[in-house]
């Protein structure tokens, strides 16, 4: 407990730091005033909105009224919604939850089995096939997955709907998307985790008390190999968001990570600075919690406080 | 040390007979060539009841895996390893695993051979769920009395290996390895990663518990200060190879083979006068990828002579079991 709260301390200044990059990059990538105005505005339309809006202040007081609106959760309105952007973000939090999930669910399903089959058989062809794939499916941007799944089930066989959501079947072909990347890069990762395992000693102690091999790689090696994997997801989650952006922008699929890539492109700062936040906050928790998961599992650390 | 030796009970408990081991690894660029190592190549000696059996040897010679092929741990490339009449490169791998009751190992590093994430009573116990039909509690009860033997104390039963030292790691290893009542324990360096004063420690319940049990025993190491106070007979390998094996006392007096002359000469002695002229071994050793013609010393005998570069020596019996392989043995 005192560990987590300690660490939850730590957080602090992590968001601090990323509320200053936010602000800044904002304020470096071009001016929002041009954006919101019309392009026949005149100088002094367009003054009196810096003006109003406090972009005339000097920079350290812009950033210390930002900043007094952020800790009350008030990232501002959006240009395009005209409403309270953490709202419009958080609405959207459900429907990316959903496909991160299930795409975490392909990941898993794909990667632990393959990635400790082919530790228990290296150098095998079977080995060498998985290896491959996972290579493959590392190399293979999503955008191009995306398209290629809608192309051959969606146009060609019919069998799952183009884009949307609603319907579970809405589900299918983005969460394959996002979790065959993910999968890929998690497959080397158990692989080499299972065959560290299995070249261990305590195996070998464990061959010599007699027991059968499937029972030593069971209850002795799977046990121990496993607990990275809890680390190896947390370090996906970063993936898996980025990955949210492009696929929920190729499937329409109602999640933050689609509209954020709608918010940079209308430069709607409001929201783009609300999802950061939101997204930074996420990334922070999966690895904090990651880090009391593997505590929890492995009794070495457990121990030692 | 007493005169009145009393000499170990004749029986043969296990025959090895040209017991070979060759690994082979790919090397290159693109791993197209393969190499062979000659890990074990060609051992014969017998292991008598009761007795313990040293084997020294270089890092590399191919103690570890001779120790693995006689746990039936690891197919021999060819020989046989005969233990109480029954020859276990034949055994199926049921047969392999019965045998463990009977031929267990305390491996070297008593860090990485325990399972971190089991309790010591599962680790002590795991064998004896799997080999008997004791009950729970039984297991439990038979778990904390080899805990007493060993030294450890019932409180610790639910401990986790992390939270012992290496000296009480290696008594883990010991109750693991004793719990199944074996009649033979091959200990692969059981003390070189334990803190000198530990070391002496882990020795006297070894020899304590061999009493106790009536243990037969192998016990591995690199040179021959370490097997000399537990050992009635000691086996010098050399590159895979054993170049000399004879009674404990006898080899310390009388060393035929100039490697095992060179290795007691680098031993340093208390006592000036007992002080022998120092002929520590010259270059190194030989990578056993590709060991020398031969006879496989010849590079580093002070003795060798044109015939050593040519023709490999057979262990031959010199004195009541002392065997040598050397064209010149040293008199
Ligand atoms: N699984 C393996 N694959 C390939 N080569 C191996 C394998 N195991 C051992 N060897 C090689 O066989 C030789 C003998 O190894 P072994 O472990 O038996 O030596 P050792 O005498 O126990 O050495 P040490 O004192 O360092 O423990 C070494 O050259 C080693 O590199
Ligand atoms: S055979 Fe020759 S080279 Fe080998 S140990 Fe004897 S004297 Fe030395
Ligand atoms: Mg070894």
């Amino acid at each position: 407990m005192r560990y987590f709260i300690s660490n939850v301390i730590k957080i602090i200044p992590v968001l601090f730091l990323i509320s200053l990059i936010v602000f800044i990059l904002v304020r470096v990538t071009g001016d929002p005033v041009a954006l919101m105005l019309p392009e026949t505005a005149t100088d002094q339309e367009r003054e009196e909105l810096r003006e109003a809006l406090g972009l005339n202040d000097p920079l350290y007081i812009q950033y210390f009224n930002y900043m007094k609106d952020v800790l009350r959760g008030d990232f501002g309105d959006s240009l395009r919604y005209n409403q309270p952007a953490l709202g419009i973000v958080l609405e959207r939090l459900p429907a990316s939850f959903t496909l991160a999930l299930s795409s975490m669910a392909v990941a898993v399903l794909l990667s632990v089995p393959a990635g400790i089959y082919s530790a228990i058989k290296r150098n095998t062809f079977s080995d060498l096939i998985i290896t491959g794939a996972s290579v493959l499916g590392k190399a293979m941007p999503n955008f191009w997955v995306g398209i290629m799944l809608i192309l051959l089930f969606s146009v060609n066989l019919g069998i799952f709907p183009v884009s949307g959501s609603g319907t579970l079947a809405h589900l299918v072909l983005p969460s394959i998307t996002l979790g065959t990347g993910i999968a890929a890069e998690m497959t080397r990762l158990i692989r080499s985790s299972m065959l560290e395992v299995l070249n261990s000693e305590y195996i070998r102690t464990a061959r010599s008390k007699g027991l059968h091999e499937a029972f030593v790689i069971n209850k002795h090696a799977l046990r121990n190999a496993l607990i990275p994997v809890v680390t190896i997801m947390a370090l996906q989650t970063s993936t898996l968001i980025g990955g949210t952006l492009i696929t929920e922008t190729v499937f329409s699929w109602p999640g933050m990570g689609q509209l954020l890539v709608q918010a940079v492109n209308l430069r709607d700062m409001a929201v783009v600075q609300a999802a950061t936040f939101i997204i930074a906050i996420l990334v922070i928790l999966s690895n904090l919690t990651a880090d009391l998961v593997y505590r929890y599992l492995d009794p070495r650390i457990k121990y030692e406080d | 040390m007493t005169t009145a030796l009393k000499k170990p009970s004749r029986k043969v408990l296990m025959e090895v007979r040209g017991l070979k081991k060759h690994f082979e690894i790919k090397k290159g660029t693109f791993k197209k060539e393969i190499v062979e190592v000659k890990a074990v190549d060609g051992v014969d000696f017998e292991i008598y009841e009761g007795e313990t059996l040293g084997i020294v040897g270089e890092s590399g010679c191919g103690k570890s895996t001779t120790g693995e092929m006689l746990l039936g741990l690891l197919k021999p490339t060819e020989g046989t390893v005969k233990f109480m009449g029954k020859d276990l490169t034949k055994l199926n791998k049921k047969e392999l695993r019965e045998i463990r009751k009977d031929i267990q190992v305390i491996f070297q590093d008593p860090y990485s051979s325990l399972n971190p994430r089991m309790t010591v009573e599962q680790i002590i116990g795991e064998p004896l769920q799997l080999h008997t039909s004791m009950s729970k509690q039984e297991i439990r009860e038979e778990v904390i009395r080899l805990m007493k033997v060993v030294g450890l104390n019932e409180e610790q039963l639910k401990r986790y290996p992390h939270e012992f030292s290496g000296g009480q790691r290696q008594r883990i290893g010991i109750a693991r390895a004793l719990a199944l009542k074996p009649k033979l324990i091959i200990c692969d360096e059981p003390v070189s990663a334990l803190d000198v004063s530990i070391q002496a420690q882990i020795l006297n319940l070894l020899k304590k518990l061999q009493k106790e049990f009536n243990l037969t025993l192998v016990f591995i190491a690199h040179g021959l200060p370490a097997v000399r106070h537990i050992s009635d007979r000691i086996a010098v390998m050399y590159l895979g190879k054993i170049v000399e094996i004879a009674e404990r006392d006898e080899l310390f007096a009388n060393p035929k083979h100039p490697y095992t002359e060179a290795l007691l000469s680098s031993i340093p002695v208390d006592h000036p006068r007992l002080r022998r002229k120092r002929e520590p071994l010259k270059g190194d050793l030989p990578n056993p990828a590709n060991p020398p013609g031969g006879c496989p010393f010849h590079t580093r005998c002070p003795y060798a002579q044109e015939i050593c570069k040519t023709s490999a020596p057979e262990l031959k019996d010199y004195h009541e079991g002392h065997l040598a392989a050397c064209h010149f043995p040293i008199e």
